[in-house]
């Protein structure tokens, strides 16, 4: 067991985890953080996406071993940041979740393309989701919350 | 799938790094971002018995210009590729190629050197390493090697590292030379059916030297030394770039995989070839 000491969603944790445990079974099973959905675990569909010092990550293809000193923000911890609040209420205006598994996942995605801060065409904002699978295949809803969110921050088309 | 059971250890310093390696043996197994280790680790492709993580090695950092040579460490992650003003002013190539590896969340932890040590032959790096003529500076408990990038994959997923070796550093020499990048993908952010990583000059509208470099169509990437002897000296222009097109069936002999046969990896190839060459015709025309 590897001890490690990081920050989750602002909170200080400290635990022993084993080298084959990822990020997301750490959150969601050793912290009982369920946001972050386990898919494919092996880092094609998304659905895990969270953001470790700062940048958006894929949590299945992240050893938490490795952690130790990390800052770990989920879908939780954002939420309660308001920083998307926004986003998540154009994904409920759009009707963006429908059974909801890669919405936590699209929104960590989202989030970091509008920290960037540009304009980016609808052909950039799914070039920039284009690693997280809506397997209910929403995907035009999905894009619509993102560009209602961009047009209503100021970003100009 | 879960990972197997397996060790850990963290090396902070080269000399750590050497120390876990001859502790561990044959079952060590360096790993840096993991994207794709950690992948292959799910499938049951590798059980290594411990991983060391080099990330905290800080040797293995940074980004350099000596005016000569740009200096890329091993843990330079695909974004900084994308986003780094030095690699933009210098090394626009690898700028252009970086956004076309898989998707933001793997280029914020994968790394350059994971890229280059893994040598999957559709990979945009490998091929924009032999196109720049870069230089891999491995390093080991004996020292520090340089191997030339178009020595360095040696075979399908083979590179020329000795056990117990890795990647500290890329060189890629600074120069007013030319550069572009083209793939053909099923999907963004999978590896290339076929690409093209290609650097020349242009001298009074002749091209000089080019480096035509084809990925995804072999075992290693392929230096097309015909298609780069028939455009050498030429104008850039319709006739040259057909003489290229011709030249590839000496260059390429790409084997049947999952996307087709061989003739249409060809096909691929040709027109990846019109589209770089017109690139270079274009205004917006980029150093490489």
């Amino acid at each position: 067991m590897i001890p490690i000491t990081l920050t989750v969603n602002g909170e200080k944790v400290s635990r022993h985890v084993e080298p084959r445990r990822h990020l997301i079974d750490f959150l969601r099973l050793d912290l009982g953080l369920t946001g972050s959905h386990a898919g494919c675990e092996h880092g094609v569909c998304g659905a895990c996406t969270l953001r470790v010092n700062g940048k958006i990550m894929r949590g299945c293809l992240i050893l938490a071993a490795s952690l130790d000193g990390a800052d770990v923000v989920t879908i939780e911890g954002l939420s309660e940041s308001g920083e998307v609040a926004d986003l998540q209420a154009a994904f409920v205006a759009r009707n963006a979740a429908q059974c909801g598994f890669c919405t936590p996942g699209m929104v960590m995605t989202a989030a970091e393309l509008l920290a960037e801060g540009g304009s980016p065409t609808r052909g950039e904002i799914r070039e920039y989701l284009s690693g997280n699978y809506c397997r209910c295949t929403g995907y035009q809803a999905i894009v619509d919350a993102v560009e209602d969110t961009l047009r209503s921050r100021g970003a100009t088309p | 799938m879960k990972w197997p059971a397996m060790g850990y250890a963290r090396a902070r310093s080269l000399a750590e790094l050497w120390s876990a390696l001859e502790g561990h043996g044959d079952a060590a197994q360096i790993i840096a971002g993991g994207q794709t280790l950690l992948a292959t680790l799910a499938f049951r492709l590798s059980e290594p018995g411990t991983l060391i993580d080099i990330t905290g090695i800080a040797e293995l950092h940074g980004i350099s210009n000596s005016g000569q040579v740009l200096r890329l460490g091993a843990l330079t992650l695909h974004a900084d590729l994308c986003s780094n003003p030095l690699v933009k002013a210098h090394a626009p190539l690898l700028a252009a190629a970086a956004p076309l590896i898989a998707h933001p969340a793997i280029r914020n932890r994968g790394t350059l050197g994971g890229s280059l040590a893994y040598a999957d032959p559709a990979a945009e790096l490998p091929a924009c390493m032999v196109a720049l003529d870069a230089t891999i500076i491995a390093a080991s408990a004996k020292g520090e090697r340089r191997i030339p990038a178009a020595a360095f994959f040696t075979d399908l997923l083979q590179t020329a590292l000795e056990p117990q070796e890795i990647i500290a550093a890329v060189e890629i020499p600074v120069t007013q030379r030319l550069g572009a990048i083209e793939e053909i993908t099923r999907r963004s952010g999978d590896y290339a059916m076929a690409g093209l990583a290609a650097t020349l000059a242009l001298e009074a509208g002749r091209i000089v030297a080019p480096r035509f470099v084809y990925f995804g169509v072999g075992n290693i990437p392929v230096l097309a030394a015909a298609a780069s002897r028939a455009l050498e000296g030429r104008s850039l222009d319709k006739a040259s770039i057909s003489a290229a097109q011709a030249a590839l069936t000496e260059d390429l002999d790409p084997p049947r995989d999952l996307h087709g046969p061989p003739e249409m990896k060809r096909h691929l190839a040709r027109v990846l070839t019109e589209r770089v060459l017109l690139g270079f015709l274009n205004p917006k025309v980029q150093a490489a």
